[in-house]
Formats: structure tokens, sequence, C-alpha cells
């Protein structure tokens, strides 16, 4: 595999992940538990199409076979996604969303403000821009974490079941390959065994003041590198996609 | 208000560029301080329209009642001299 090769899968995998939860943090809606939690919750999923934009942009113009960020977006079945299958979860309660959102924004942040040093020029761009607003979902996630994990039995309760039930789809953010190796050889990708420590140092620090335990899960579930998803993926792809492929190329 | 079922609500200011003081823009509900900036930072500032906020639980806001107009605020209509109009505004000054 050459150096444009595995940046483009590399590309995949950070935009899709970002297309995929920003959609499915979308599912909220309308349903938010109050309205500015609703707006709140929707300029999140609006950062995260945003940033997904930018870097499907990029992938398409890296792979050089004329796909744009749409084409990538809407014409890949489940089997070409790349996101790690912690983004492809379902919404489940208020709680279990903030847990989602809480485990991954913590992810993202310190990827992020590694991938700020990239020596891809577009990426380190990217990554610049992404990280304020980063930044501020994980402030917002990581407020609800400690209001519904030091709140009420129930709201505790609640959180705990989320962080148990994902908690499976933690380690495999952090897998590397031979794409990583590469990548992190010419500069441009960062060792994720230095964002896996960061990681688990802050999401320890907020569990414990959340008054929340660490889950015991040993059961690790992986394959998004595969592209071996969850049954809820390709529900939720049916439902992305629909339009678009549906009308192709229409505009308004 | 004892049977009101939302949480409490917190009025917004914001100051759209540094010198000029905090406008009054609207309000949000929040259980505390830190929710309600970022929940006036969701509402109201995603089109670039501050760069500061504060918040204030709208409880503690005294304010005159519309009874009291004619009496706090009639009495200067007659007194235009009061209005800053015969004086030159320096160059330069932007926000007064």
């Amino acid at each position: 595999m050459d150096i444009q090769q595995a940046k483009f899968q590399y590309l995949l995998r950070l935009g899709d992940s970002s297309l995929i939860i920003g959609h499915r943090l979308s599912e909220w809606c309308g349903h938010g538990p109050i309205l500015e939690e609703d707006i709140a919750l929707i300029n999140i999923a609006l950062d995260f199409v945003g940033n997904a934009t930018s870097i499907l942009a990029y992938a398409g113009k890296v792979e050089g076979k004329g796909r744009s960020e749409d084409d990538l977006a809407y014409l890949r079945d489940e089997r070409e996604y790349r996101n790690l299958l912690i983004t492809e979860q379902l919404n489940g309660d208020f709680a279990t969303t903030i847990a989602r959102q809480f485990i991954f924004d913590t992810y993202m942040y310190f990827l992020y403000e590694e991938l700020k040093n990239s020596k891809d020029e577009t990426i380190a761009a990217i990554a610049q821009k992404s990280h304020k607003e980063i930044t501020y979902h994980l402030r917002h996630t990581t407020q609800w974490m400690f209001r519904l994990g030091d709140g009420t039995t129930e709201s505790h309760e609640r959180l705990q079941n989320g962080l148990n039930d994902l908690w499976m789809f933690t380690s495999e953010m952090f897998e590397m390959d031979e794409i990583d190796a590469l990548l992190i050889s010419e500069g441009i990708a960062p060792d994720l065994s230095i964002i896996k420590a960061n990681w688990e140092k802050r999401v320890n620090e907020v569990i414990a003041e959340a008054t929340l335990q660490i889950p015991t899960t040993l059961f690790k579930q992986k394959g998004s590198r595969e592209g071996k998803h969850s049954e809820h993926l390709g529900f939720l792809l049916a439902e992305m996609q629909y339009v678009h492929r549906a009308f192709p190329n229409a505009t308004w | 208000m004892s049977n009101d079922s939302q949480w409490p609500v917190w009025e917004v200011f914001l100051q759209g560029n540094p010198g000029i003081p905090h406008k009054h823009v609207g309000n949000v509900h929040a259980t505390d301080a830190e929710m309600a900036i970022q929940n006036a930072r969701d509402v109201y500032t995603r089109r670039s329209e501050g760069i500061s906020i504060w918040v204030v639980p709208a409880n503690a806001i005294s304010a005159s009642s519309p009874e009291d107009q004619g009496a706090f605020f009639e009495p200067s209509n007659d007194k235009p001299y009061r209005h800053p109009t015969f004086y030159k505004i320096p160059e330069g000054v932007k926000y007064l």
C-alpha cells in the first residue's frame, strides 16, 4: 500500500466517524429533553457533519478518482464505511447518548490535538479548526456526565447503564494497523497509544468525579477497520442516503 | 409559578464587540450557571453575535412596574436640555 492509498483510508476513518456520529446525534432534533439542549445537540451534530464534509472532500482529492464528499457520503455501502463502531450505536435514552458522546468527544479531543501537528498541511488545518469545536463539545458532555452521574438515583443508574453498554466499543478506537504505522512514520498521523493514555486518564477522572464506576466489561467488539459493522449502520445509511439515491444530483 | 415544571429562567446578556455594554437578548432555562452560559451560547451566538456572555437568574432582577411609567419617565419628556446634543463628538469615538 502506498502513502496515497493509506492516507485515503485514514481520511475515511476520520471523516466517516464524524459523519456517522453527527447523523446519529441529529436524530435528537425535535426530541431533546428541553428546547435549549435540543438546539445544543443539533449544533454539535452540525459541527460533526461540517468536519466530515472537509475531511471527505479532501479524501476525494487524495483518492484522485473525481469523487466528491457527497459521492463518498451518499454512494458507499455499509461495508465500505470505516467509522468506529461506537459512532453508529443507537441514541437510547438521553444518558446513553451523553455516555457515547463523552467517550467519543474525549477521544476526538486528544486525537485532533495531535492531528494539529500533522505534516499533512490540509489535515493540520482541518484539525486546527475542528479542535475549537471539539473543545466545546467535550465541555458540554462532561458537564452532563457530572450532572447525571452525580444527580438522582435514576440519572446515575441510566448513565452507568449507558457506559456499561458502550464500553465494549472503546478498545477499537485505539487499534492500529499497517495504515497507521505507515502514516505515523511519515508524521501524518499520531500514535494512538498516546491518545489512549490521555483518554484513559481523562475518562477515569470524570467518571470518578461523577461518582460512576469504570465498566468491567472484558468483551471487545471490533471490525470497523474492515468495514464490519453492527446491525445499526445499515438502517442509518438507508435513511441518510435515501433522498440522494432516489433523486440523484438533485439540487435546491 | 410554584407548579412550573420548567427549569429556572436565566436572562442572557451579550457583548457584541470589545468596549460596548452587554445587551439583553433573551432568556434560557438552565439548572445552573454553567448550563445557562452554554445554553445561551448555543441559542444566541450561533451567528457570531457576541464575544462575551452574562447570565443572571431571572428572579434576581428587580423591575419597575408599568404603573410607574408616568411618575418615573414622563417628567423628563419636556427637558431637552438634558440631551447631550449640544456637544461635538470627537473623531474616532465609535460607540458613544
